[in-house]
């Protein structure tokens, strides 16, 4: 079985054989990638369009690079600074889009379900590069690539998700991920960031942070974004650190070999220590990013090749 | 003028009846009413078998005009109405600019009297701009017409802004319409909250936010001792608050809508628009349980909360999204759904759309009794169909019905006595 969607808008609809499709072909762009000339051909002659309408310079630049690596035309459009403010709706952005003929199109909208809209009403193959609190796929695809990498296994593993889980598009498809992988999962933060539904979700919730890292073998954070600070969902940053922050004296209840992971950009001293963030034995964060170029280099070859067979 | 409906099932909500039998209407009044050999009429209309009911009295219908008539105007909405069976379109006051003052309301009137084929009963404003800060002109509205006082689906967060003119409505009789919902607990809410509201990512509402909304609304009605109706109670939670209210004997009645007893949260499914209304879809539980309150007589009505949107307001992220639907045409095979489950009665949805609603406003309609105004509808209750969201005579197409197959067809509708659909 392989890679069969025309677009790839979330985890939710995906196969777990899909799911491996794609991290057997990312392993190999991880090669090349870290060869000398970095370069193939495969979306040779094709139109890649990054429309942001959330301001965001990591997740941009991979895909950037990604589309470069492979040899598409990349054009990248800050949406936040220009039509939205001129009172565009989307769907007009997307007949606008529409009329350019790109062949892969990566958008990034503030709101849940946006990307799926702007889907429906696009000709091309639409990669989700994160939509409100729904989806983020690609970094939950570079996340399992990662733990699949230095585990040797992405099944039977014990994985804590830690944080702001509420206002998370990462937690939610990792969960959705990591759960067809058939991993136990394990929820920690405040009971106020973790969402109302998610103990029907199939996993385990924690409030203390020793109990939910005991014993396992990923310890994946996630950022705290000032706003949910001020918006009186925790009482102070020094309180969340200490009760929420991954320092060593709570890394150390986690198995002895645990990676620790973060999509970034990291907030030092409120939801991780920075010598754990440094430490080249726990941390993968690093791996994260180069895995992220890797994961999407591969989604965006499958969802050519089913643009071509669809065309053939 | 005299017209004999013979062969017809009489679905009589007063007298809890659904049976055979013949009604003869003159001059714009139920006259008589049997079985057996009808007496000789001018006119003859045979109901082969089917249901003929009081006509609905419809609490709660957004009409557009004034200020938006691109999505819903008198004529377009009577006609929908017509076709729907509601012979009584309760309007509301939620328009642009609101039906704040005696002269809006008057502009309305007249509109109405030209356009609309069915009767309008024009609700106004509780507070001017439907701002919570000042109350309307309650005695000149009255005057003009209003048969109620409501700020739509804005709540009036200011306790004592509404305790006046609580007050103050009281004092003329006048019955005040609210929509029980906590704003503070509610604002930015697109649905509720829930295992699925969260893997979605949409910001949720508590389900409790209605029951606390409600608390308060009882509180200042012991209060204040006026005549207070909740537009819509949609979850399990309100309820026992409702039936204590109701016990000790306050001036409480409550609806519900079509849409909450008919649907769950779990069809907004991937983001459909045409399903965000407000308060948002509610779980399977508290959908059966408000089922249970109607058949119970402890929500009085039923209201298909008609609200026009057109295509630029749903084509949006769903958080974006206008709420509301358009429900004139579909109240009554939405209504079959239930009957066909074998949930609620004929007589007991009657009871809800028209014989309670005319009731609590002090409309002389919604009886199939001697001595009635005669606004009839005819409908075959089995008629299959499937929906057509373009077949809607609304100038707005945004039903959550679209593509759904259907039980209930209206034949005809009659408004004192006149054919104004069918035939």
């Amino acid at each position: 079985m392989t890679f069969r969607g025309r677009h790839l808008l979330g985890i939710e609809p995906l196969h777990p054989m899909e799911i491996t499709t794609i991290l057997d072909l990312a392993d190999e762009y991880v090669g090349l990638s870290r060869s000398r000339s970095k370069h193939s051909d495969v979306l040779k002659g094709l139109t890649q369009i990054n429309m942001f309408f959330e301001n965001s310079t990591r997740t941009q630049a991979s895909f950037e690079l990604a589309g470069k690596r492979l040899g598409a035309d990349v054009m990248s459009m800050q949406m936040q600074a220009s039509s939205i403010k001129k009172g565009e709706t989307l769907i007009d952005t997307a007949l606008t889009l529409n009329a350019m003929h790109p062949d892969l199109l990566v958008v990034r909208h503030p709101h849940s379900g946006a990307v799926d809209l702007l889907a429906q009403k696009v000709n091309c193959a639409v990669l989700n590069a994160g939509d409100g609190r729904h989806e983020h796929p690609t970094q939950a695809l570079l996340d399992a690539l990662t733990i699949r990498r230095a585990k040797g296994r992405l099944h039977r593993l014990n994985i804590a998700i830690c944080g702001d889980i509420a206002h998370s598009r990462v937690a939610r498809s990792n969960i959705l991920l990591l759960g067809k992988m058939e991993n136990r999962i394990r929820l920690v933060g405040p009971p106020t960031l973790i969402p109302s539904g998610a103990a029907d979700w199939g996993v385990e919730v924690y409030g203390d942070m020793k109990e939910g890292l005991s014993g396992c073998d990923v310890v994946m954070m996630l950022r705290l974004q000032k706003e949910r600070m001020d918006g009186g969902f925790i009482p102070s940053e020094r309180e969340y650190y200490h009760r929420f922050g991954l320092d060593a004296a709570k890394l150390a209840v986690a198995k002895e070999d645990a990676i620790v992971m973060h999509p970034g950009p990291m907030n030092r001293g409120v939801e991780i220590d920075g010598t754990i963030a440094d430490d080249i034995n726990r941390s993968v964060i690093q791996e994260q990013v180069e895995m992220g170029v890797a994961v999407r280099m591969a989604a965006m070859d499958l969802l050519a090749q089913n643009l071509r067979a669809e065309a053939a | 003028m005299t017209i004999l409906f013979k062969n017809a099932r009489l679905i009589d909500p007063e007298a809890g009846s659904d049976a055979p039998g013949w009604l003869v209407v003159s001059d714009g009044t139920v006259t008589q009413l049997g079985t057996g050999e009808p007496p000789a009429a001018g006119e003859v209309v045979d109901c082969a078998g089917k249901c003929l009911a009081p006509g609905i009295v419809d609490i709660g219908v957004k009409i557009c005009e004034p200020g938006e008539r691109h999505k819903e105007s008198f004529r377009s909405a009577g006609l929908a109405a017509a076709a729907g069976g509601v012979t009584t379109m309760v309007t509301r006051a939620d328009t642009l600019p609101a039906i704040d003052t005696p002269e809006v309301l008057e502009f309305v009137t007249r509109r109405a009297a030209q356009d609309s084929p069915v009767r309008i009963a024009p609700m106004a404003a509780l507070t001017k701009e439907r701002a919570g800060r000042e109350m309307v002109e309650i005695g000149f509205l009255l005057d003009a017409g209003a048969v109620a006082f409501s700020d739509g689906d804005t709540v009036t967060g200011d306790t004592k802004v509404l305790s006046r003119a609580f007050t103050y409505a009281r004092s003329l009789d006048a019955l005040v319409i609210a929509h029980p919902q906590e704003p503070g607990l509610s604002a930015g809410a697109a649905v509720t909250s829930g295992k699925f509201a969260a893997l979605k990512g949409l910001p949720a509402v508590s389900p409790m936010a209605e029951r606390m909304g409600l608390d308060r609304d009882i509180a200042l009605v012991e209060m204040t001792g006026v005549k207070y109706h909740a537009d819509q109670i949609t979850t399990r939670r309100a309820l026992p608050a409702l039936e204590r209210a109701k016990a000790n004997g306050f001036d409480v009645t409550v609806g519900t809508s079509i849409h909450h007893l008919t649907l769950n949260a779990l069809d907004v499914g991937d983001y459909r628009t045409f399903f965000k209304v407000k308060p948002p879809l509610r779980s399977e539980t508290d959908r059966l349980a408000v089922i249970e309150a109607v058949a119970s007589g402890l929500i009085d009505t039923i209201s298909s909360f008609h609200t026009p949107q057109d295509e630029e307001s749903k084509r949006l992220p769903f958080e974006e999204a206008a709420s509301g639907a358009v429900g004139l045409e579909t109240l009554l095979p939405a209504a079959m759904r239930l009957y066909h489950a074998e949930l609620l009665t004929l007589p007991q949805l009657f009871r809800a759309m028209a014989l309670n609603p005319a009731r609590r406003l002090g409309l002389p309609g919604g009886r199939l009794s001697a001595g009635a105004q005669a606004d009839l509808v005819l409908f075959d209750p089995d008629a299959p169909f499937v929906l057509d969201r373009f077949t809607l005579r609304s100038k707005s197409k945004n039903t959550p019905f679209d593509g759904q197959r259907m039980e209930g067809r209206v034949l005809g509708t009659w408004v004192g006595g006149e054919r104004v659909y069918g035939g």
